[in-house]
């Protein structure tokens, strides 16, 4: 077994009101950050997996976004596995 | 116990659905706590209102895999009627018993106050002691209310007459400026296929006495009792 680390990021499905992403845009233009057309305010979630391959640490992510991690109807999600830095 | 009301760790609003059905119309009804694997004899089951598991992830998100919910899913199934109030909206939704999903309001606060809402279907097991068109005043009180679905599954929630209340204003319009969280359609209820769930935002449970303020609320537990009256 192998130790991974995955990335889930978790963020509003395309075309959805994402009213964080807007409050955050708003801000930033009001600080003078020109040329923010759009913000999406999304989830980043770490794990710590251990599976045979990165397929297989991949395969269970994807599964935990389904279940879990990401509600299909709202939001979209990305999965990253990259081996763990040993500690 | 002819009605169980469903206790998440973070539900807050189980004992007024028990005192709305116990001390306003006399009906027997009791709790069942979360880890509990069956909802007994019960008749109806109650999801309350509250913030099961700290809304963390998502709202609704984790309660939805609590034991007791493979048995509410079980007796949804087998035509039970089910009612989600709120957090049991969110967790109907996650759990796949009601379709769309319940999201930030789009003002972004937490809203806490009374809105009015139309009773769209009046023929409901839940909703059969009030008129259609008729406005209720409910209290809401949600930070995560904006109800989602995509437009298909919208369209056939309207021709299906599953849209159970809507928000509106004092004139009965469904506004802009009467929904309070973005709702699509400024849905405020819906109801499952088979007509036998229900979930809403808004709390009827606080509202059903007059010393709350309205007691517009009554008119749903009493259709859900009188349902179970004519079935049994």
């Amino acid at each position: 077994m192998t130790e991974y680390e995955v990335e889930v990021r978790v963020t509003p499905r395309e075309g959805l009101l994402d009213p964080q992403g807007n409050a955050v845009a708003r801000a930033l233009r009001s600080l003078d950050f020109g040329g923010v057309e759009d913000v999406r305010v999304g989830k980043l979630i770490r794990l710590r997996v251990s599976a045979d391959d990165a397929l297989s640490a991949r395969g269970r992510a994807l599964e935990m976004c389904r279940k879990l991690l990401a509600n299909p109807v709202t939001e979209d999600f990305q999965v990253d596995v990259r081996e763990a830095v040993a500690l | 116990m002819p009605v169980a009301i469903v206790t998440f760790p973070g539900s807050n609003c189980d004992y007024d659905c028990y005192k709305a059905l116990r001390d306003v119309l006399g009906v027997d009804a009791g709790f069942v706590w979360h880890r509990e694997t069956s909802v007994g004899d019960a008749d109806a089951v109650i999801l309350p209102g509250g913030f099961s598991y700290g809304d963390h992830l998502r709202a609704g998100a984790i309660a939805r895999f609590s034991p007791v919910m493979d048995a509410v899913a079980e007796f949804a199934g087998s035509g039970g009627l089910v009612l989600g109030i709120c957090n049991g909206f969110q967790i109907l939704c996650e759990a796949g018993l009601l379709p769309g999903a319940l999201v930030r309001n789009d003002t972004r606060r937490f809203r806490g106050e009374t809105v009015r809402v139309r009773v769209e279907n009046a023929t409901s097991p839940f909703t059969h002691a009030y008129e259609r068109g008729q406005v209720l005043r409910l209290p809401i009180a949600h930070g995560e209310g904006g109800y989602l679905a995509d437009e298909a599954t919208l369209d056939e929630l309207e021709t299906q007459g599953r849209v159970a209340f809507r928000y509106v204003d004092a004139a009965g319009r469904a506004t802009p400026e009467a929904n309070p969280n973005g709702s699509a359609r400024g849905i405020a209820g819906v109801l499952g296929a088979g007509g036998n769930v229900l979930g809403l935002m808004p709390h009827p449970e606080r509202a059903v006495e007059e010393l709350l303020g309205s007691t517009d609320g009554i008119g749903l537990f009493r259709s859900l009792v009188l349902s179970l009256a004519a079935a049994a």
